[in-house]
């Protein structure tokens, strides 16, 4: 279960074009799993800003009782604001949220695949993976060399670590959906953690959808709650029983099997789904819904 | 010793009068994490509708000052899954539920207030009235005398006795008192004021609107002025109407603001979304507040904002310090 608490900010720094933010927050960090996300309150008491803003869980450490490090880009009012932020600052902090990877029963071979700063929570993922006898390869993709994430922690703990970026400043030149089935056939990849923008997932979705290869990702769509209430971060995805629903990112995922998210139809209500205009229920099938 | 919060709603007696907003408290289980239900005076649930209904696609809501845009459109499962699974839930925990209902013609209406009557532990129904009438080209219920008129009464008809029926009403009309007169004429036991206001955002970036659905509902403390006035003009219109006040409160003080202005209760709405414990915030803070002022208990204050500058006045304003 999620706490509301006062986190106090321990340390904030800079990695290239990206913050990162270090917070106390014991109640938060014992029960966090990796893929899980915190939401912290913008702006101070008085803010005009009224959307909580949620970041992946980049680590969790044992020190002061407990800690839990966020990664951003100051690329709006509300991360600029947290960019400014100094050491014992407070902040409304709730979490953990949405629903942890999945992690393979038995020891496989994983691909983690991640764009920016969406790369942040693989870390922890890995070393859950390595614990329970996984291999761990990387796939780091960005615009730039300053953009691409976590490649030095990457290269140390990884099996292999392979890097893309947009201008070809580090690394191949290009997305990192480019170097995926290179890495799938060498790497006899069991299963592949993905955190990009929602382009690249569905990309990543259809490539191992050709090598039946199970996809985990972790999908990146604005909330303004993270607690299931305002119903903004929403997306069409079928159920294992067939039927497609408008499902909220934050407690059904913002991890999903990525063969069951409706990559083509996010944005719209598709015909099909639960409860859209014209939509009649199967005749003796029983009304359930995720809404 | 903490002030008398206590309300009455119908056959109900509210442990206190901070209530959930409709659409703002998910199906309760949400908040539950944070906060005891039980002790929110009332949950006033997400608009529930005949069938279940997808609502409106991404994206949908747009941060603004001090306000959110939603399009939201009124995703919910249904009035079926609403009474086997989340009803008795909200029940389970000893919480209050007051139901929102939707549709899309009066007949709709009418039928929603039949089965809620037929189920056990609804405390309130609260009609939302802000839908576009399908049978008169879209036409919201909300904006026309006549058609809330012939809403209210089609539910308050087939509601049973006991169950209090309230008018949800948008202040995006001319004149909210006219509305309000023909609700209760109609037969609304009290109102509910006020819904969001319509409003629109578009992306400099991108030179298209940020909604998918082009215009939504804005709410927050950027409307909290307009719901003042609304309450306050209808106070002084009907004074003997019970109004649920809402709109924008985020403090205990924003809360004491409709109170003055003639509310006998309110809800919390947006800044549910900000703080999940809002709710419970807001109690205590409403509570110091009128500690500060040495009330004792709320219904003292309630519509005191009418009366004129009277000795007793004096005595409970708060003395500038």
């Amino acid at each position: 279960m999620p706490v509301q608490i006062r986190g106090t900010v321990l340390t904030l720094r800079r990695v290239d074009a990206y913050h990162a933010l270090t917070l106390v927050a014991p109640a938060i960090a014992t029960k966090f799993r990796p893929g899980q996300f915190v939401t912290i309150a913008v702006g101070g008491p008085e803010t005009s800003m009224l959307g909580r803003r949620a970041f992946a869980v980049h680590d969790v450490r044992p020190d002061h009782g407990g800690t839990v490090e966020i990664v951003f880009e100051a690329h709006g009012p509300g991360t600029r604001w947290l960019a400014s932020l100094r050491a014992r600052d407070v902040l409304d902090t709730v979490g953990p949220l949405g629903r942890p990877f999945p992690i393979p029963r038995d020891p496989s071979s994983c691909l983690l695949i991640g764009v920016g700063y969406g790369s942040a929570p693989l870390f922890g993922l890995a070393a859950r993976l390595r614990e329970r006898g996984s291999s761990v390869d990387y796939l780091l993709g960005g615009e730039s060399a300053d953009r691409v994430f976590g490649a030095l922690t990457a290269r140390r703990n990884g099996r292999s670590a392979a890097v893309a970026t947009t201008d070809g400043s580090f690394g191949a030149r290009g997305q990192v959906t480019g170097l995926m089935e290179q890495i799938i056939r060498e790497a006899r990849t069991d299963v592949i953690y993905a955190c990009a923008p929602v382009p690249v997932l569905r990309e990543v979705a259809a490539i191992a959808g050709r090598y039946d290869i199970p996809v985990q990702a972790s999908v990146d769509v604005p909330m303004a709650c993270g607690t299931g209430v305002c119903m903004g971060c929403v997306l069409p995805v079928t159920g294992t029983d067939g039927i497609t629903r408008i499902v909220r990112s934050c407690v059904d995922g913002p991890v999903f099997r990525a063969d069951l998210v409706r990559w083509d139809d996010m944005g719209t209500i598709p015909f099909d789904a639960l409860g859209a205009p014209g939509w009649q229920p199967a005749r003796g099938a029983e009304s359930r819904y995720a809404g | 010793m903490p002030a008398d919060m206590r309300a009455r709603l119908g056959q109900a007696d509210l442990p206190n009068l901070v209530l959930s907003a409709s659409g703002c408290a998910g199906a309760g289980r949400e908040l539950a994490q944070f906060i005891d239900v039980a002790r929110v005076g009332a949950l006033i649930s997400k608009s529930i509708m005949v069938e279940p209904h997808t609502g409106n696609p991404a994206p949908r809501l747009a941060e603004t000052p001090s306000g959110l845009l939603n399009s939201v459109g009124l995703q919910g499962p249904g009035v079926d899954a609403f009474l086997q699974r989340d009803l008795p839930w909200l029940l389970s925990r000893g919480a209050r539920a007051m139901v929102s209902i939707a549709g899309g013609t009066v007949d709709e209406f009418a039928e929603l207030a039949s089965r809620l009557s037929d189920a056990a532990g609804v405390t309130a129904i609260e009609v939302n009235i802000s839908c576009p009438n399908v049978e008169d080209r879209g036409q919201v219920f909300a904006c026309d005398p006549g058609a809330a008129a012939a809403v209210i009464e089609a539910v308050r008809a087939r509601a049973r006795y006991d169950i209090p029926v309230f008018a949800k009403l948008s202040a995006d009309v001319t004149d909210i008192v006219a509305i309000a007169r023909a609700c209760v004429t109609a037969g609304a036991d009290g109102l509910s004021m006020i819904n969001t206001m319509l409003g629109m955002a578009i992306d400099g970036d991108t030179m298209r609107p940020v909604l998918a659905s082009v215009t939504g509902g804005l709410s927050g403390p950027a409307i909290r002025p307009v719901a003042v006035r609304c309450v306050w003009q209808v106070r002084e219109a009907l004074p003997d109407v019970p109004i649920i006040g809402m709109g924008g409160v985020r403090t205990g003080k924003d809360a004491l603001e409709l109170i003055l202005a003639g509310a006998g209760m309110v809800a919390v709405g947006t800044a549910i979304f900000h703080d999940p414990s809002a709710c419970a915030r807001i109690l205590r803070e409403l509570d110091d507040e009128l500690a500060q002022r040495g009330i004792d208990r709320l219904t003292e204050v309630i519509g005191l904002a009418h009366e004129p500058r009277t000795a007793a006045g004096r005595r409970l304003a708060r003395n500038p310090t």
